[in-house]
């Protein structure tokens, strides 16, 4: 028990396929591959957002404006598609990144020049990017009518049986891993969330670190915003209001360490994927969506718990039988209690 | 004379591995300034503890005004009339000078709340008798740092304190507060409290202190009227122990001139640091704790910023802007508080041996993984770091095998010049050796070494050379053979040269 929690990705792994089981075994619906085809698509969104967000949280930050910067991005990507409509999808996705990335790096920018906490910053400018859809659009909002029909098929297409939407999230995924694993910027945003003094004394430094996540958390965003408004083909300030709560959840339920420098892509993607598949399960077993959120605050609250003591230190070996023991030694724990 | 306000009998106190203090006895009186004094480490800081109850002592007695007393936490020791300003104060910033005089004491109205007038009223007048104009409805944040040990002596007189225990009060004043300050432990003195004052300069305690205590290692070496004794018999006493042969030292042969420093300066920290390190050598750095030792070599290694100053490293002339500069050019600190500096505790060891080297370990876009697992490897086997893997997280490593991870971190960036800042503080004496010898390695391989240390007899075992720093500026050097425990003491600390 105590090394599967250790490697809290398989444990989390195993309470899914579980999960899965059940449900399926209660509603064979449910484990249909159309249904799972539709919950990953479904969930795609979450899935690169939680990764984006992993990335802040890893250097101790947090970015409350990330379905805020989705919205404003997917709005612009939607206005080019209703006013240029002849222009190629691909500088329409692109116009969604690049509003997205600019608005990460305002973020990136206060957080690291000004040295302003982060919560304080993407409070503050959450809010200032939902605004701009409301006067960019004069209160009005973009509908599927009016925007291209190329803009809103694109993500409802499938190649090799999946969805666009799964196949970017996996992509991203794979990116997110290799630059997180095996690239020195990558490791410097562990060093820096894991102990920023020690970090700086290596060379890196924070500032930079923090300005890069929150700029990669940015262009994420606005690839979603496409995505988000294209699929449900509609713009406007209110679209996914709240879904960065969302977000965090996952991150936290897949491990993520909100004191920075803890957390993997593997477990962020099962934290999104456990929030997917309670959000799917939920019909099927007719539970009121209502809910839906205390399901969630309730694993979140367990996660936590389980984060805590795994990250417990263990206590220092002094007594000479617990040294000649060792600490993994199960006779320990007898002799201690 | 009469009776002692507060005495010491025969006190010990031991910490694992480390006995801070043994069998000291003193006492003091009533209307008289007694120095502590001592090196770095000698105990002079275990005292305060005891006497502010933060500690208690193994064995011995403390006497309050003929009293037994015992202390089990700060608040029994200002019932007894102890009290201590601190040098780094140790207030609340953001509440007024008058709720900190009577902070966990605060006057009570009939109400049942604070009676704020007359707590206003009491603060101005114990304000008053220190001479001291300072508003008790200011925020303490808005005053100075000499301002706010006037407000600590202010909530001292409150609790009626009849021991005032001052630790190095002066560390942060220019002379004109120093002056303020000491004509303030004059009228302490003169309303019959008694005074505990610790500093290292030598001149202060010659013009302020009736009596001194000297420490060494932990236990009482002298005592007596200060008039009796002089600065060169001070000296003595502080250090008054053979120190050569403590570590074997190695011959290494010593080569061209690797590293050349000139007149580095900072605005406020250190001024004309000077020196040249050569191929082999191990350069000790020694001063007392606030010399600057520290901050000259974070200029160096591009931690603060420097305002003046000439770096040569291999002839070449260096522009340090970061750490990573620094790095780059084969230059290494290993800084004094590894765990808080050095280590990386949610990283693996491969991760964090190899995190000041990154860019060796690339090969094409990415790192490669089967390069940081041999460095790893090398560096972890040479340095005997014990781990179940190399993956294994640094927060499951004891304390030891953390250090020597971080030490591994250094090595890997394979510098010219390495500075170690305090290698051996806080660890016991079979580790302390580990790290003598290996320092030793280091500069049988050719690195050239800065070593920093507050231990005398560990600088004088190890350095080919040794600099003094006080206050800021390089005072002496001695070559190896050529010094005295004396001496170099007597530089750091102030002393007049002929004394010593």
């Amino acid at each position: 028990m105590t090394s599967l929690i250790k490697s809290r990705e398989l444990f989390l792994a195993l309470i899914l396929v579980i999960g899965v089981i059940l449900i399926g075994s209660y509603d064979p619906v449910f484990v249909r591959w159309q249904n799972i085809s539709d919950m990953l698509t479904e969930t795609s969104v979450l899935f690169m957002l939680a990764l984006a967000q992993m990335v802040v949280i890893l250097t101790r930050g947090i970015d409350l404006s990330v379905a805020a910067n989705l919205a404003l991005s997917g709005f612009v990507a939607a206005l080019v598609s209703q006013y240029y409509p002849g222009v190629p999808l691909a500088l329409m996705i692109a116009a969604g990144v690049a509003v997205g990335l600019l608005l990460g790096m305002i973020n990136g920018a206060l957080v690291a020049l000004l040295t302003i906490p982060p919560i304080v910053v993407t409070l503050g400018t959450l809010a200032v990017y939902r605004g701009m859809i409301i006067i960019l659009a004069g209160g009005d909002q973009v509908n599927a009518s009016e925007m291209g029909d190329v803009f809103q098929a694109f993500p409802k297409q499938t190649f090799l049986g999946l969805t666009t939407p799964i196949w970017i999230a996996i992509g991203v995924s794979i990116l997110f891993w290799l630059f997180l694993n095996f690239t020195r910027t990558g490791r410097g945003l562990y060093a820096v969330g894991g102990n920023p003094l020690a970090a700086r004394y290596c060379g890196i430094s924070q500032g930079r670190q923090e300005f890069l996540a929150y700029s990669i958390a940015g262009a994420v965003s606005g690839l979603c915003g496409y995505l988000w408004v294209a699929r449900y083909g509609v713009a406007y300030s209110e679209i996914a209001s709240g879904y960065e709560l969302t977000v965090i959840a996952a991150c936290v339920i897949g491990g993520v360490s909100i004191g920075g420098g803890v957390g993997t892509v593997a477990g962020t993607l099962l934290g999104a994927l456990f929030l997917g598949i309670v959000n799917t399960a939920l019909p099927v077993l007719q539970i009121s969506p209502f809910w839906q959120m205390a399901i969630a605050g309730a694993v979140i609250l367990a996660a936590v718990v389980i984060n805590a003591r795994a990250e417990h230190r263990p206590d220092k070996l002094i007594l000479p039988e617990a040294r000649r023991l060792g600490r993994d030694s199960g006779l320990l724990r007898r002799v201690k209690a | 004379m009469s009776d002692p306000v507060l005495t010491l009998t025969a006190v010990s106190k031991s910490f694992p591995g480390v006995r801070a203090l043994h069998d000291v006895s003193l006492s003091l009186q009533s209307g008289r300034v007694t120095a502590l004094i001592g090196e770095n480490g000698a105990g002079k800081s275990t005292i305060v503890k005891i006497l502010t109850g933060i500690y208690r002592p193994d064995s011995g007695e403390i006497h309050v005004g003929g009293a037994a007393r015992h202390f089990s936490s700060p608040r029994d020791a200002w019932a007894a009339g102890i009290a201590a300003i601190h040098q780094e104060t140790v207030m609340f910033d953001e509440l007024t000078v008058a709720e900190n005089i009577f902070m966990g004491h605060m006057p009570v109205a009939a109400t049942g709340g604070v009676d704020w007038s007359r707590m206003r009223a009491r603060a101005a007048d114990l304000l008053e008798r220190i001479d001291a104009p300072i508003p008790p409805g200011l925020p303490l944040k808005r005053l100075s740092v000499a301002q706010k040990h006037l407000v600590e002596i202010a909530r001292a007189l409150s609790h009626e304190a009849q021991v005032v225990i001052m630790d190095e009060p002066t560390a942060a004043l220019s002379a004109n507060e120093i002056d303020d300050l000491f004509r303030i432990v004059e009228q302490l003195k003169a309303e019959g409290h008694a005074v505990v004052f610790i500093s290292h300069k030598f001149d202060e305690i010659f013009r302020i202190a009736d009596d001194f205590v000297c420490l060494r290692d932990g236990e009482k070496v002298g005592e007596g009227p200060v008039a009796s004794v002089t600065e060169a018999e001070l000296v003595r006493m502080m250090v008054g122990r053979p120190v050569d042969q403590v570590f074997p030292k190695r011959d290494v042969p010593i080569g061209d001139v690797v590293l050349s420093v000139e007149g580095l300066s900072n605005a406020t920290e250190y001024a004309d640091i000077s020196f040249d390190l050569r191929k082999g050598e191990i350069l000790g750095l020694y001063g007392l704790v606030g010399a600057g030792r520290t901050e000259a070599m974070q200029g160096l290694f591009g931690i603060t910023p420097t305002t003046r100053g000439r770096v040569t490293l291999e002839g070449r002339p260096l522009a340090v802007a970061s750490p990573a500069d620094a790095i780059a050019a084969g230059i290494s600190y290993v800084p004094e508080d590894r765990q808080d500096q050095g280590a990386i505790l949610s990283l693996g060891i491969r991760e964090n041996v190899t995190l000041a080297s990154l860019g060796q370990y690339v090969r094409g876009l990415f790192l490669s993984r089967p390069l940081e697992i041999d460095e790893t490897r090398h560096l972890g086997r040479r340095l005997a770091v014990k781990a179940s893997s190399w993956e294994q997280r640094l927060a499951e490593l004891s304390g030891g095998n953390q250090q020597k991870v971080v030490i591994a971190k250094w090595l890997a960036t394979r510098p010219k010049v390495i500075v170690l800042d305090e290698p051996t503080k806080g660890i016991d004496i079979g580790s302390k050796a580990a790290v003598h010898e290996f320092i030793g390695e280091l500069a049988g391989e050719g690195l050239a070494v800065v070593l920093i240390s507050s231990e005398l007899p560990e600088v004088m075992g190890l350095a080919d050379r040794l600099i003094v720093m006080k206050e800021g500026r390089i005072v002496e050097e001695f070559q190896r053979g050529r010094w005295s425990a004396e001496a170099i003491v007597g530089a750091a600390t102030g002393a007049r040269r002929d004394a010593a």
